[in-house]
């Protein structure tokens, strides 16, 4: 049998975009840790002169009751940022949980599960997060709650047609065959061989996740006032048009960390898919194209 | 002896800097079944897509491939598809992939029809259901108006024949041909590609790891190892008297062949 | 004492727009020490009984008994331990191990049922080095070795069960042809080793005639011959084993066709013949 073989592909995780993504990522993380020793005013604080424009004294320009910009972006960086991390996660966890366990056992579970996901995803996204937030009463922590029941039937829809994918293959079989249990099969054999592709698509969801918390605290359903939060930052600045800096600065974290992690989600997909980097250097010899024969000694393989 | 219809001379290919056939030479004459034998990895599917041009981008190609008087080496993208097609024709190992499958048989026998040999739709027609039926395609009138699924996979295998002999070419490359097949019609296939060789003054390069198809069909014979050919002769040469011991190892262990060693070790 | 394993008049069916069935009604023993090898073409319904033999595919009737108890269907519960006795190698070998888990890890599997059985204990180089492979090779991930090599893991993992009946579904199709009959040899020694059976699937008669001390030719979802794997090879008597053997393309240099049927699946290979069955 002839063996397609795969030709050497460029490595992904080396592209300037990727870097440039995660340099910001990691920037941005750095500040949301750190802000609060160093930025130079009180986010909260209303002492300064009213809508001043960038200078000087005020790096971004103050806002309509006298606050620093400059420093409520920074302290922004520490609510948003780890709640969006937040919400990714325990969306994944929640998704995933769930859609391994329709597509692994199939059945009632799988039908019950999955109507509850065709119900979440037939409504746009935002809308619902707004109606659940609403009815949960504004508040940052019931924002994230919204956000989650939109986003983990994502993950699980994702999550089950993998699961389903791979629980016909041959090693899960063969695990099967000697005794596995079908939590011992779901963990060992086909949650390692997943993870990839759910990483991928909880990287390039940080982003969506940072625009929903977002949209919904500009909209009045997430961080209340005074909290310094990106969103709510750019809905108070409609009040003040003439002062741009109010709202644009807001507007471009978010744009940063959203390309930030998009950056990084695209490049994890390449490179991850179908077999990481890494593992393709170490096959070396397997993959090469001048793939020797079948029973070639594995010592050639050894030494690469 | 018959004519030297493609001529192959020193090729070499490598991808990047890995090379994977060094100085294969090889003479591919009309009426005669030229094998080329090997386990995977060999370079003798890579040898096959070289003189079609089909090789990724990544290929560096040396060496040459003449079809007559014209050199395939080098010959730019345009030329090179009046080549293919219309003198040299391949078949691949699934014929599924090389169907279309949302177009009627007739669509794809007449299509190659009317571009290279400007026939009109009625000739072509005529023409493309003269092959089916040579190649022995139960009802040609009615085949022309089914889809590929619709056809078994040794019935789809004669298609794909008859697709690749629409323009009448000088020599047909067949990788693994029957490789796909049950073995009760993979006999029928090779029956089929061996007549069409004598009748068509065909020059066929036939790929396959399968010593016994190659022993049924092959005229002459060269073994590949390595991206290198270590025995080139006739059938009766390679398989009777092998001179390396590449050969000898390979043919040992076949449970049927010369010297049977079904738990000896394997061959590298 | 009851037969390691008897399939009695075992129907399996695919239901869909049309059910098909694949199994239509057959019986087979294997007994310790003994290799059975179940040939005929694609779609011939071979694969669909060695999956209803481990529990993979569930009877539409009929019985699969491993010593004289029903295989258990391969369902949502953990496989009874007993049963772990009866191990698959499968045609595949790209996909036949974990690829995110290291090969003395996957064998280390197979030897855990085993003890888990009450079986003795062994080591993962062990069963590499019984498998004709290097046992300082143990901790590589699959993709670092060759189909031929993975597919001598596959087999490596399941022997380090210990079982006493082995169910191989084409398992030498997919590597090449000068490693097919060299692994093929080795499973039946290795087999006949540990005294057990093997029901050994293949489309290829060359290679059965070898290994397999009985054969049975199955022919759209029945047995048409069955018997000693010689008897059958050297004197054929259903016209569709005569047409599968004189099909064989034969190395011998001697550029002799082979036979070719004079139509697409004629009629008479759907006959049953009594004779042609249980020959010795």
């Amino acid at each position: 049998m002839i063996r397609r073989r795969r030709l050497p592909i460029p490595r992904a995780w080396v592209s300037p975009l990727a870097i440039l993504g995660i340099v910001i990522a990691i920037a941005w993380v750095i500040v949301a840790i750190t802000a609060p020793l160093w930025v130079p005013y009180e986010p909260n604080a209303q002492g300064l002169p009213r809508l001043q424009e960038p200078g000087v004294d005020t790096l971004l320009g103050t806002d309509a009751v006298g606050r620093d910009v400059f420093s409520r972006l920074m302290t922004g960086a520490s609510v948003t940022i780890p709640l969006a991390l937040l919400l990714v996660a325990v969306s994944l966890v929640l998704g995933t949980v769930l859609g391994a366990v329709a597509g692994y056992f199939g059945g009632w579970i799988d039908e019950v599960l999955m109507r509850v996901t065709d119900l979440v995803m037939a409504f746009p996204t935002v809308i619902l997060a707004m109606v659940v937030a609403a009815s949960l009463g504004p508040s940052l922590f019931n924002a994230v709650l919204a956000a989650i029941v939109v986003s983990w039937p994502a993950y699980a829809r994702v999550t089950r047609s993998l699961v389903l994918g791979l629980r016909q293959q041959n090693y899960v079989l063969a695990g099967r065959l000697l005794g596995f249990s079908p939590l011992r099969s779901l963990l060992v054999d086909i949650l390692p061989n997943i993870a990839g592709p759910v990483v991928v698509l909880a990287t390039l969801d940080v982003g969506t996740a940072i625009l929903l918390l977002s949209g919904l605290s500009f909209l009045g359903l997430g961080a209340q006032p005074p909290t310094a939060e990106w969103g709510s930052m750019i809905s108070s600045a409609i009040q003040n048009f003439d002062a741009w800096w109010i709202g644009a600065f807001p507007g471009l974290a978010i744009l940063t960390v959203v390309l930030a992690f998009n950056f990084i989600g695209d490049s994890l997909r390449d490179v991850l898919d179908p077999v990481s980097s890494g593992e393709r250097q170490a096959a070396g010899v397997a993959t090469a194209p001048t793939a020797k024969s079948d029973a070639a000694p594995s010592g050639t393989a050894a030494a690469s | 002896m018959s004519a030297t219809v493609l001529a192959i001379d020193g090729l070499r290919i490598a991808f990047g800097s890995t090379p994977v056939v060094h100085d294969v030479t090889l003479d591919l004459r009309a009426g005669r079944v030229q094998g080329l034998a090997g386990e995977s990895g060999s370079g003798k599917t890579v040898t096959a897509m070289s003189v079609l041009g089909l090789l990724p981008r990544t290929a560096s190609v040396s060496g040459s491939i003449r079809l007559g008087t014209t050199e395939l080496v080098g010959l730019r993208r345009k030329q090179l598809n009046e080549v293919r097609g219309r003198r040299i024709a391949m078949v691949f190992q699934d014929p599924s992939a090389s169907l279309h499958p949302q177009l009627t048989v007739g669509h794809q026998l007449t299509d190659h029809m009317r571009r290279h040999l400007r026939l009109d739709r009625r000739a072509a027609k005529a023409r493309a259901a003269e092959l089916l039926d040579r190649v022995r395609v139960p009802d040609p009138e009615g085949a022309l108006h089914r889809y590929p699924h619709q056809f078994s996979g040794g019935q789809r295998q004669r298609i794909a024949i008859a697709v690749a002999l629409a323009c009448d070419p000088d020599v047909l490359l067949a990788d693994e041909p029957t490789t796909a097949l049950d073995v009760t019609v993979q006999a029928g296939v090779l029956h089929l590609l061996r007549n069409l060789a004598i009748e068509r003054d065909l020059a066929v390069l036939l790929v396959t790891h399968d010593l016994g198809v190659m022993s049924a069909i092959a005229d002459d014979v060269a073994v590949m190892r390595h991206g290198v050919v270590v025995e080139a002769g006739t059938r009766e040469q390679v398989f009777r008297s092998p001179a390396h011991e590449y050969t000898r190892t390979l043919l040992a262990a076949m449970p049927d062949g010369p010297g049977t060693n079904p738990e000896g070790t394997d061959v590298e | 004492m009851s037969a390691l394993l008897s399939i009695d008049d075992l129907v399996v069916e695919y239901a869909g727009r049309t059910t098909v069935r694949a199994v239509d009604g057959i019986g087979l023993t294997i007994e310790p020490g003994e290799v059975l090898a179940l040939v005929g073409e694609s779609g011939c319904g071979k694969s669909s009984t060695a999956r209803a033999v481990v529990g993979m595919e569930k009877p539409a009737s009929g019985t699969v008994d491993y010593r004289g108890e029903t295989v258990p269907p391969l369902g949502l519960r953990r496989r009874p331990q007993r049963f772990t006795a009866i191990q698959m190698v499968f045609q595949d070998p790209n996909s036949s191990l974990n690829p995110r888990k290291r090969v003395d890890a996957q064998i280390a599997d197979g030897i855990a049922a085993a003890r888990l059985r009450g079986a003795a204990g062994s080591t993962p180089q062990e069963w590499l080095e019984a498998v004709g492979l290097d046992a300082a090779m143990a901790s590589r991930f699959p993709h670092q070795f060759s189909g031929g090599q993975r597919q001598r893991i596959a087999i490596a993992r399941a022997l380090a069960a210990r079982p006493d009946l082995i169910v191989a579904d084409e398992p030498i199709s997919a590597l090449d042809a000068s490693s097919q009959a060299a692994v093929a040899g080795l499973m039946r020694q290795l087999c006949l080793d540990a005294g057990a059976g093997m029901l050994f699937i293949s489309h290829d008669l060359s290679v059965v005639r070898v290994i397999a001390d009985r054969t049975a030719v199955m022919y759209r979802g029945r047995i048409v011959e069955s018997g000693r794997s010689e008897t059958i090879w050297a004197d054929p008597v259903h016209p569709y084993t005569r047409a599968l053997l004189s099909a064989i393309p034969h190395p011998d240099g001697l550029g002799r066709m082979p036979a070719a049927p004079a139509a697409e699946a004629p009629a008479e290979w759907s006959a049953s013949i009594r004779e042609a069955l249980d020959r010795v």
